[in-house]
């Protein structure tokens, strides 16, 4: 058990006592009455939150010994990776509100093992939501259940059923109500409009919800009857109440297969003045306000993100049909009539009226257009000319650029890297003025730490990466060997028989295979990816490293950032030729997330750096989190060009490149960029030290 | 029971194997054999490649001699290699030699499996030349116009290591396969599986939800021969959301969380 003065030295030492003034003196008694488990329960997690911020770190401290008393551990810890999810999204300032509004998770937990967490469900709820098809959903955790349309906001802990079991049926009937919304047309109906002149909208819009949520039921009972099951044993266990006496003939109407919102907004007239029976146990809220927000804004990246699609496409099939001065196809949309569609019917791009088969983003996208829209509007089908994609309508405004050239720029002891311009269709020559430079290693907690975290895992990526290594392979018509070579001793005796000289290559041999493969990690270390994501990264980097010396492969990592093109770095952790060895582990530790991520000019380098080292297969492995971006010149369409063109230089050199991100947009550029099969997406930054190890062993077995 | 046992080559399709075509892919394979083109079926597995060179061998009355490649395959297990028989070596054709010999249709399925050094041996085969060097032999066994090359590849692995090379990959016609469209593939998983129409329709639709998975935590959604395995198990009597978990779901991933979701997406269907 430790004493007093340890927790204190400890609890000072993360919270960086000397410098924020933090008096952890304050905290000492409340950790003390806590049993040995529980103090340090508290106390690594207060450590794990410092190394995001230390004052929630703080806050922390101060809230976890008398909420541990009513909440299970793991209740906690899902509090505690919120608050800092929440940071790393918006500041201070609303993590802090998480953390100090650990009561409205007591009230909820009141059993203490009945609840479910959205941090243990949503790993099986997004695959599930994004199976059921439509838009390409999110999840997300808000006090109330709702959706803005891109994202289903779901509380962090449900708590309303005796089991976890039940709990989490409740989580995954209310995200298939939510999807409901989005598939069914719930938001194509003006509904701020339509509702404001009732006297109570409020009511009114409740109203609203509960029609839909029944006319919702029906369409899950047609297409999913297992799930519309499952929603009427949870109504049963809850004792809901009949419903209303007078909505029998409106009931009908929702429930026939022809109802639509418009309907069931039309019924809001009729039933305001009857009773408004309470909401269904799964139900949540409707926003509006929220969801019009986020559709105008959809609809108008979407409809400009399709017609550059469209004339990208146009493009490529110009080029296929090896004729690139005939005439350009003439797109148009076909609609079919589908019975498996919602609405009846489903649609088809064409070319010169001949459809094609659209590539996975465009699909995607389509699908998302006739969600929001019913259809595909003519006006959608003209292609998008050179210069019209114009990428600040679509991201924040840049900063001043002017700051940035204040500063003075040495040009010495720098590489000079070309960088392709779209607008121009041309090399900007030496344009990226490139440097290496050393990550600062950082000799703290972290390696321990994280090794000890992951024991388990690592041990794990040991043997798997272990059994890589060891395939063995059976050689043929050895001088000497293990065995004797059938083929090879017949054969011998053959030539022996007709007066020819027999071979002495007579045995078999088992030998292990070399795998001479050079990869180099090139790591994202833009400022997007500070707090959480950069802890995830270096952790997942160490673990990389470990499973790699199992392995005997060659590898380099190197992190990039720049900030305009006067200053693109390259931070080495380690080089080809250097050792795993302490020096290196400082460094992951020290990487810290800088500026921009100008991309063109790292796989030039790395590339580069991969050609000078000898092996039989090369692989650039990029870890990101988003699409390429700098300061101002290389937002939008001009960065991912320039990117996809380093890559293709890349691959002319032989260099197998593969991108692992975190950006769930993903797959809307990277096969653009990388190739169809040559990306992966990890849904969740926590995922990432589990899985990037294992994506390389994939890749290379 | 009665076993019995035929040498490859001799061996014609005589009933008509079930075809469902997707596209123009019968016409274009034709095409190419009349013009002794050798033919690359480029596709996920399980969307009736097989069945397809199945087919083609019954429609074109040649017999099928199919190989599934794997890491030890060498050229001497496609070419020949001597044996020692009552103190005698004797020669034995391969599978590829034999199909030559007996003017078939020879189809080596998954090839970028094989090793590396196997692919050269089909060079000479694939070009205008149409020739098997028989190292061992030293001879050039030249191939008659009813001879047919066929090989499989799924593009979609990701690994590097097993990508066609551009010197393999330029001498082949291309036949690009893709699960059906939702309308064939439930007649075909109703004939193949003998369940209903409603029941394939369901099928269909679960295979449609794994497959909005790819890329996103699955490498490949359920393939139409998953779809049948799955409907056989119903046809037997098995509950419809244990034969997707069986046949489908557990083929498809060992990752809990996905697989959880996968079944939920079945609970969900049925
Ligand atoms: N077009 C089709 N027509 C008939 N059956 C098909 C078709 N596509 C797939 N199947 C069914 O799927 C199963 C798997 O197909 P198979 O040809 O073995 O796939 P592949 O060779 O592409 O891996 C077949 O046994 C058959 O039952
Ligand atoms: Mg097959």
């Amino acid at each position: 058990m430790p004493t007093s003065e340890q927790i204190a030295a400890q609890l000072d030492d993360t919270l960086e006592a000397e410098f924020t003034f933090i008096r952890s003196e304050e905290l000492v008694p409340l950790l003390s009455p806590l049993s040995e488990e529980e103090q340090l329960f508290v106390l690594d997690w207060t450590r794990r939150i410092a190394s995001t911020n230390v004052e929630i770190a703080h806050q922390f401290a101060r809230r976890a010994p008398q909420a541990l008393a009513a909440l299970e551990p793991r209740v906690l810890e899902a509090w505690a990776l919120h608050a800092m999810d929440v940071y790393d999204r918006g500041g201070l300032r609303p993590a802090l509100e998480v953390i100090r509004d650990v009561d409205s998770f007591m009230r909820l937990a009141h059993e203490r093992t009945a609840g479910a967490l959205f941090d243990e469900v949503s790993g099986v709820l997004l695959p599930f939501v994004r199976g059921l098809s439509g838009r390409r959903l999110l999840l997300d955790q808000a006090g109330t259940i709702y959706t803005d349309s891109e994202t289903l906001f779901l509380p962090s802990l449900m708590a309303q059923l005796a089991s976890r079991e039940d709990n989490f049926r409740l989580y995954k009937v209310a995200v298939a109500l939510l999807w409901a919304q989005t598939r069914y047309g719930t938001f194509r109906q003006p509904l701020q409009a339509a509702l404001a002149g009732y006297p109570d909208p409020q009511r009114a819009l409740a109203l609203f919800n509960a029609l839909e949520t029944r006319r919702l039921e029906a369409c899950i009972a047609r297409e999913l009857p297992g799930l519309y099951r499952e929603m009427g044993a949870l109504r049963r266990q809850l004792g809901e109440a009949e419903e209303p006496a007078a909505w029998g003939e409106a009931l009908a109407q929702l429930q026939a297969p022809t109802a639509s919102a418009a309907d069931a907004l039309a019924l809001v007239a009729r039933l305001y003045d009857g009773p408004l029976p309470p909401p269904r146990c799964y139900q949540g809220e409707l926003q509006p306000e929220a969801v019009a927000a986020c559709m105008a804004a959809r609809i108008e990246r979407e409809k400009m993100l399709f017609r550059v699609r469209l004339a990208q496409m146009l493009e490529e099939h110009k080029a296929k049909r090896r004729e690139p001065d005939g005439p350009t196809q003439r797109p148009g949309v076909r609609e079919r009539a589908d019975p498996q569609q919602p609405e009846g019917r489903s649609f088809e791009l064409t070319l010169d009226e001949v459809p094609v088969a659209p590539p996975e983003p465009v699909k995607q996208l389509m699908t998302s257009i006739i969600l929001d829209l019913g259809e595909i509007p003519d006006e959608y089908l003209v292609p998008a000319g050179p210069g019209e994609y114009d990428p600040s309508l679509y991201q924040e405004q840049p900063p001043d650029p002017e700051a940035v050239w204040q500063g003075t720029y040495h040009e010495i002891g720098a590489t000079f890297y070309n960088e392709w311009d779209h607008g121009r269709q041309h090399y900007r020559k030496g344009w990226c003025v490139m440097r290496e430079k050393d990550v600062v290693p950082v000799h703290d907690g972290f390696v321990a730490a994280t090794l000890a975290r992951y024991g388990g895992l690592v041990k794990h990526l040991r043997r798997s990466f272990e059994a890589l290594r060891d395939e063995e392979r059976l050689l043929k018509r050895q001088t000497f060997g293990d065995d004797i070579d059938i083929d090879a001793l017949v054969e011998a005796l053959a030539d022996a028989r007709d007066g020819r000289e027999m071979s002495n290559q007579l045995f078999t041999r088992l030998h292990r295979v070399e795998r001479n493969i050079a990869v180099a990690f090139m790591v994202d270390m833009s400022g997007s990816t500070r707090g959480w994501v950069n802890d995830a990264q270096r952790e997942a980097l160490l673990l990389l490293c470990e499973a790699l010396e199992a392995l005997g492969d060659r590898y380099a990592i190197y992190g990039f950032s720049g900030m305009t093109r006067k200053r693109c770095e390259l931070y080495r952790v380690k080089r080809f030729d250097e050792p795993y060895g302490d020096e290196v582990k400082a460094r992951i530790s020290g990487i810290r997330a800088q500026d921009y991520t100008r991309m063109g000019f790292a796989i030039r380098h790395l590339s580069q750096l991969l050609q000078e080292t000898e092996a039989r297969t090369r692989i650039l492995i990029t870890l990101s989190d988003g699409k390429p971006d700098d300061y101002s010149d290389y937002r939008g369409v001009y960065g991912i060009e320039d990117t996809r063109r380093a890559l293709i230089e890349a691959k002319r050199a032989g260099i197998h490149p593969f991108c692992i991100t975190i950006d769930s947009a993903g797959p809307d550029y990277l096969p653009h960029m990388y190739g169809s099969v040559n990306y992966a997406v990890i849904d969740e930054v926590r995922a990432l030290p589990y899985k990037v190890a294992e994506i390389y062993r994939r890749l290379t077995c | 029971m009665q076993v019995s046992e035929l040498k490859p080559e001799q061996h014609f399709i005589t009933d008509e194997p079930y075809y469902v075509a997707t596209g123009s892919e019968i016409a274009v394979f034709e095409a190419a054999y009349r013009n002794r083109l050798p033919l690359l079926l480029k596709g996920p597995t399980g969307c009736g490649k097989t069945r397809f060179m199945e087919y083609m061998a019954w429609r074109l009355k040649r017999p099928l001699i199919t190989v599934s490649c794997h890491d030890d395959l060498t050229a001497s297990d496609l070419v020949g290699r001597y044996l020692v028989k009552g103190g005698e070596t004797v020669w034995v054709d391969g599978p590829l030699a034999r199909a030559v010999h007996a003017g078939g249709i020879c189809y080596l399925d998954e090839i970028v499996e094989a090793r590396k050094d196997t692919m050269v041996v089909i060079h000479p085969l694939a070009d205008d030349r149409r020739v098997l060097p028989m190292e061992k032999l030293g001879t050039l066994l030249q191939a008659g116009p009813e001879f047919c090359l066929a090989i499989s590849y799924n593009p979609g692995y990701q690994s590097v290591l097993k990508d066609l090379k551009q010197s393999t990959r330029q001498r082949f016609v291309a036949l690009e396969f893709d699960y059906p469209s939702a309308e064939l593939e439930q007649r075909i998983v109703a004939s193949e599986a003998a369940v209903d129409a409603a029941m394939a329709e369901k099928l269909v639709k679960f295979a449609q939800m794994t497959r909005n998975l790819k890329g996103n935590g699955l490498e490949e959604g359920a393939s139409t021969r998953l779809l049948v395995h799955a409907g056989k198990l119903i046809a037997a009597g098995i509950a419809p959301v244990t034969a997707c978990a069986g046949a489908i779901a557990q083929a498809l991933t060992d990752d809990p969380e996905m697989l959880a979701a996968i079944n939920e997406l079945s609970a969900s269907l049925f």
